[in-house]
């Protein structure tokens, strides 16, 4: 198992690596370190002086892969790609191109996107396999059909509406909540809540009918049809037999996207105000700050993996018929 | 003399369109193809969606051919660029009122100084220029006129789909050698094969709901003005292009790349399965958000500094449609990838490929005669499942800057705009509600056709119903 873990650990270094190429030459081949200083600086009437300056400020004026200037190791090390991609390898994000430190940034803004992505994750899949199993125990009939078909509505409509239809109506016609803002401690709740609950009822749509199909792909096996003729009621078979197994790619699935939970979401975010990653990102964008982008990029791909890694053990753990080997 | 205009995506779009018309003629003698379209078309969802996703096509369509209405004029710039879209909708779009009017009004939405006949001033709601001109006394008249022009739409409606409905049935007629009566009887009561009555149906809604908007679009702003007093609903309209294409040239574009390198690493296995697994694994690992963020920064930074290869504004947001599109298909191109792998993997064990390898078929010849036909099918599915979830994030970029180009029309750049709306007093919806409501839709439709699409192209579904 441990040496399962290392290996797949290592297999991980190759794929970073590929990540870290790729971005580099996203933002630093393709763009040269001078077309973003004339970018940040407005494109006409720049002198090469102020273009200078802004290169050194923020580390871009060495050199891109080889630097001649120097001697023997730091030949390699003293340039762009291994001050600026290789160093993400040991986290080592430097600043941001408005100066500010980002593994701080990030250390501080995780625990809000955490705050409102965990909830969001449990509520979501408590409701999601009930509806689900409600449906799959109904197959077949009216329930069943329309339930689905209100999934198929649910999800054909933008999450953009759910958040500005949510937002007018709790915050501007019933004055349940505030509109948007984030404070600490307890007194978020009341900042979280909306956000949460719109975040949930977005998800019922795709999740209730993925878990569904899961459900019924189950309950069509043959120890379902074994434990039906020698008489087991159908709630029993429902929730003894068919919901444990189908527990297993639920869970599993839930897995992957557990690291990603730090990342936080975009939109939502942005929406209520409130200062997680996911609107970390997002101002970052905004504000062109490439240094965070290049940063979360690398941060998403560790989490990815991760998530992956992750996924094999607990399949081991829930279905002890899989071998890691 | 007017000049036609071909912008990347036009070429692309009809491009597609030869494609699809090239499949169609293909798989119509292949039954392994055939059998599942007319399973698709003899479900009443699957014709109703297609009816509603044909209406969106062709309006899409003739806002992809494009013109300039006079080569001649003096300097190029000023030449505007015109679709066949906005020759139809011309009144629509010239009509433009000085700001924010709700639908169907009459009056402006906020109150301005109004200046009287005799020389004083008075505080008012002014009237429109265009919505409701043609009432001399707007507060009577106004509800007759809005029932009769309503009932002057149905009925060019009920018009046009009276004598569509003669044509099919007298197509159908001379094609299944019946009488017209005799035919028309089968399709009143329900035809076992195509459900021709519910298409009816399906198409009587649309051209009942299309005839009267157009006819009242013609006296009024149906859906109201946005902030610089342009008709929404002839955005909501414009909008219809950047959403197909965003849902298909995706698709389109990541294509050749996910069947060709999917097919490779399943059929020679070793390094080059090696490889193209650690390509779409790296690909994968970057979070999708994030990575079209950064290729389009990078892109808006080319384009600030490169100004000059464009011509125009309008070939300069058209560019940039094409580039989100690539962009959206390398982040979308890994999950069709790996289907293909796993499933050429299989294909490329079973007897009658071992036995072409055996006979010393070439390589080539294999996958294009035997691997290929096997896997359109999943090739088929994807493109339709991913239809939707595109559409719906074209939406999602534009409110994070990251989409299309703010110049084009987009309901995501609709309902980013009508974000800042919604606080105002009393608040405008319209803007939100026409592109919310065009796009969900399109995306119920396509989901809705999608699944009819999976269920009968996936034999593993069908064997358990």
């Amino acid at each position: 198992m441990i040496a399962y873990i290392i290996r797949r650990l290592l297999y991980a270094i190759p794929i970073l690596l590929g990540v870290n190429i790729f971005t580099f030459t996203l933002f630093f081949v393709v763009n040269s370190p001078d077309d973003m200083a004339r970018m940040h600086l407005g494109v006409k009437r720049v002198t090469p002086e102020a273009v200078e300056s802004w290169k050194a400020e923020r580390g871009y004026e060495k050199p891109l892969l080889v630097n001649a200037e120097q001697q023997g190791l730091a030949k390699l090390t003293d340039t762009i790609f291994f001050q600026k991609s290789v160093n993400l390898f040991v986290f080592n994000f430097g600043q941001s191109d408005s100066g500010r430190d980002i593994l701080y940034d990030i250390s501080q803004r995780m625990w809000p996107s955490l705050a409102i992505a965990i909830p969001v994750l449990l509520v979501g899949l408590l409701i999601n396999i009930t509806f689900a199993l409600l449906i799959a125990f109904f197959r077949a009939t009216y329930i069943d059909i329309w339930g689905v078909v209100l999934c198929v509505i649910m999800m054909s409509i933008s999450g953009l509406f759910y958040i500005i239809g949510g937002q007018f109506v709790a915050s501007k016609l019933l004055h349940l909540v505030p509109i948007s803002g984030y404070e600490t401690g307890v007194a978020s709740i009341k900042f979280l809540i909306l956000p949460v609950i719109i975040g949930v009822i977005g998800g019922i749509g795709a999740g209730t009918r993925w878990y569904r199909t899961l459900f019924l792909e189950e309950i069509n096996k043959d120890y379902v049809r074994t434990a039906r003729a020698k008489g087991l009621a159908e709630q029993m078979i429902l929730f003894r037999h068919v919901f444990k197994n189908a527990l297993i790619p639920i869970l599993t699935g839930v897995v992957v996207i557990l690291p990603l939970l730090f990342m936080g979401s975009l939109i939502t975010e942005s929406f209520f105000g409130i200062p997680g990653l996911g609107s970390y990102t997002i101002d970052a964008i905004n504000n062109q700050d490439f240094a965070i982008v290049r940063a979360m990029v690398f941060l998403g791909s560790v989490l990815y993996i991760i998530g992956l890694i992750l996924t094999d053990i607990s399949y081991t753990f829930v279905d002890p018929r899989v071998r890691l080997s | 003399m007017p000049e036609l205009v071909f912008l990347w995506t036009d070429i692309l779009v009809f491009l597609l369109v030869g494609l699809v018309t090239a499949f169609i003629l293909y798989a119509r003698r292949r039954p392994h193809l055939s059998r599942p379209w007319r399973m698709v078309f003899s479900s009443k969802i699957g014709v109703s969606t297609v009816i509603v996703l044909l209406f969106y096509v062709v309006i899409g369509l003739m806002d992809s051919v494009h013109y300039r209405p006079d080569a001649n004029a003096s300097d190029e710039k000023s030449v505007e660029m015109l679709s066949l879209l906005d020759y139809a909708l011309s009144d629509m779009r010239l009509r433009q009122e000085k700001t924010y009017s709700a639908p169907l009004a009459t009056h402006l939405y906020a109150k301005e100084n109004i200046e009287q006949p005799d020389g004083s001033t008075l505080r008012d709601f002014p009237r429109l220029k265009y919505g409701g001109a043609h009432l001399d006394d707007p507060l009577n008249d106004y509800s007759r006129d809005l029932f009769k022009q309503t009932v002057i739409g149905m009925s060019i409606g009920i018009g046009i789909w009276l004598l569509l409905s003669v044509i099919i049935v007298l197509l159908l007629s001379l094609n299944n050698h019946r009488s017209f009566n005799d035919q028309l009887k089968v399709v009143v009561y329900g035809d076992p094969h195509i459900p021709w009555r519910t298409a009816l149906w399906t198409l009587l809604v649309m051209l009942l709901l299309l005839g009267t908007l157009y006819n009242l679009s013609q006296y009024y702003h149906v859906l109201g003005t946005d902030k610089v007093g342009e008709d929404v609903f002839y955005q909501a309209l414009k909008s219809i292009r950047t959403g197909l294409l965003i849902g298909t040239l995706t698709t389109l574009v990541m294509l050749p790349a996910a069947i060709l390198l999917g097919i490779m690493a399943g059929y020679f296995k070793g390094w080059v399965d090696d490889l193209i697994q650690y390509t779409y694994t790296t690909l994968n690992s970057i979070p999708g958000v994030l990575l079209i963020a950064a290729a389009i920064l990078m892109m808006q930074i080319y384009m600030s500094n490169h100004e000059a290869e464009f011509a125009s504004l309008v070939e300069r947001a058209d560019m940039r449609l094409l580039f989100l599109c690539m962009i959206l298909g390398v982040t979308s191109w890994t999950g069709l990838c790996r289907l293909l792998r796993g499933e050429t993997l299989k294909l490329s064990e079973l007897d009658y490929v071992q036995a072409s390898t055996a006979f010393g078929v070439g390589h080539f010849t294999i996958i294009l005669k035997h691997i290929l036909p096997n896997v359109v099918h999943i090739v088929l599915i994807t493109v339709v499942l991913d239809f939707s979830g595109l559409v719906l994030a074209e939406a999602v970029l534009s409110y994070v800057n990251i989409g299309v180009d703010p110049s084009t029309n987009s309901w995501g750049n609709m309902i980013n705009s009508a974000r800042l709306e919604m606080a105002r007093e009393p608040i405008v919806w319209w803007s939100l509600a026409a592109s919310l409501f065009f796009m969900f839709t399109l995306v119920l439709a396509a989901n809705l056709f999608s699944d009819v699409v999976r269920d009968a192209f996936d034999p593993r579904l069908r064997s358990q119903s």
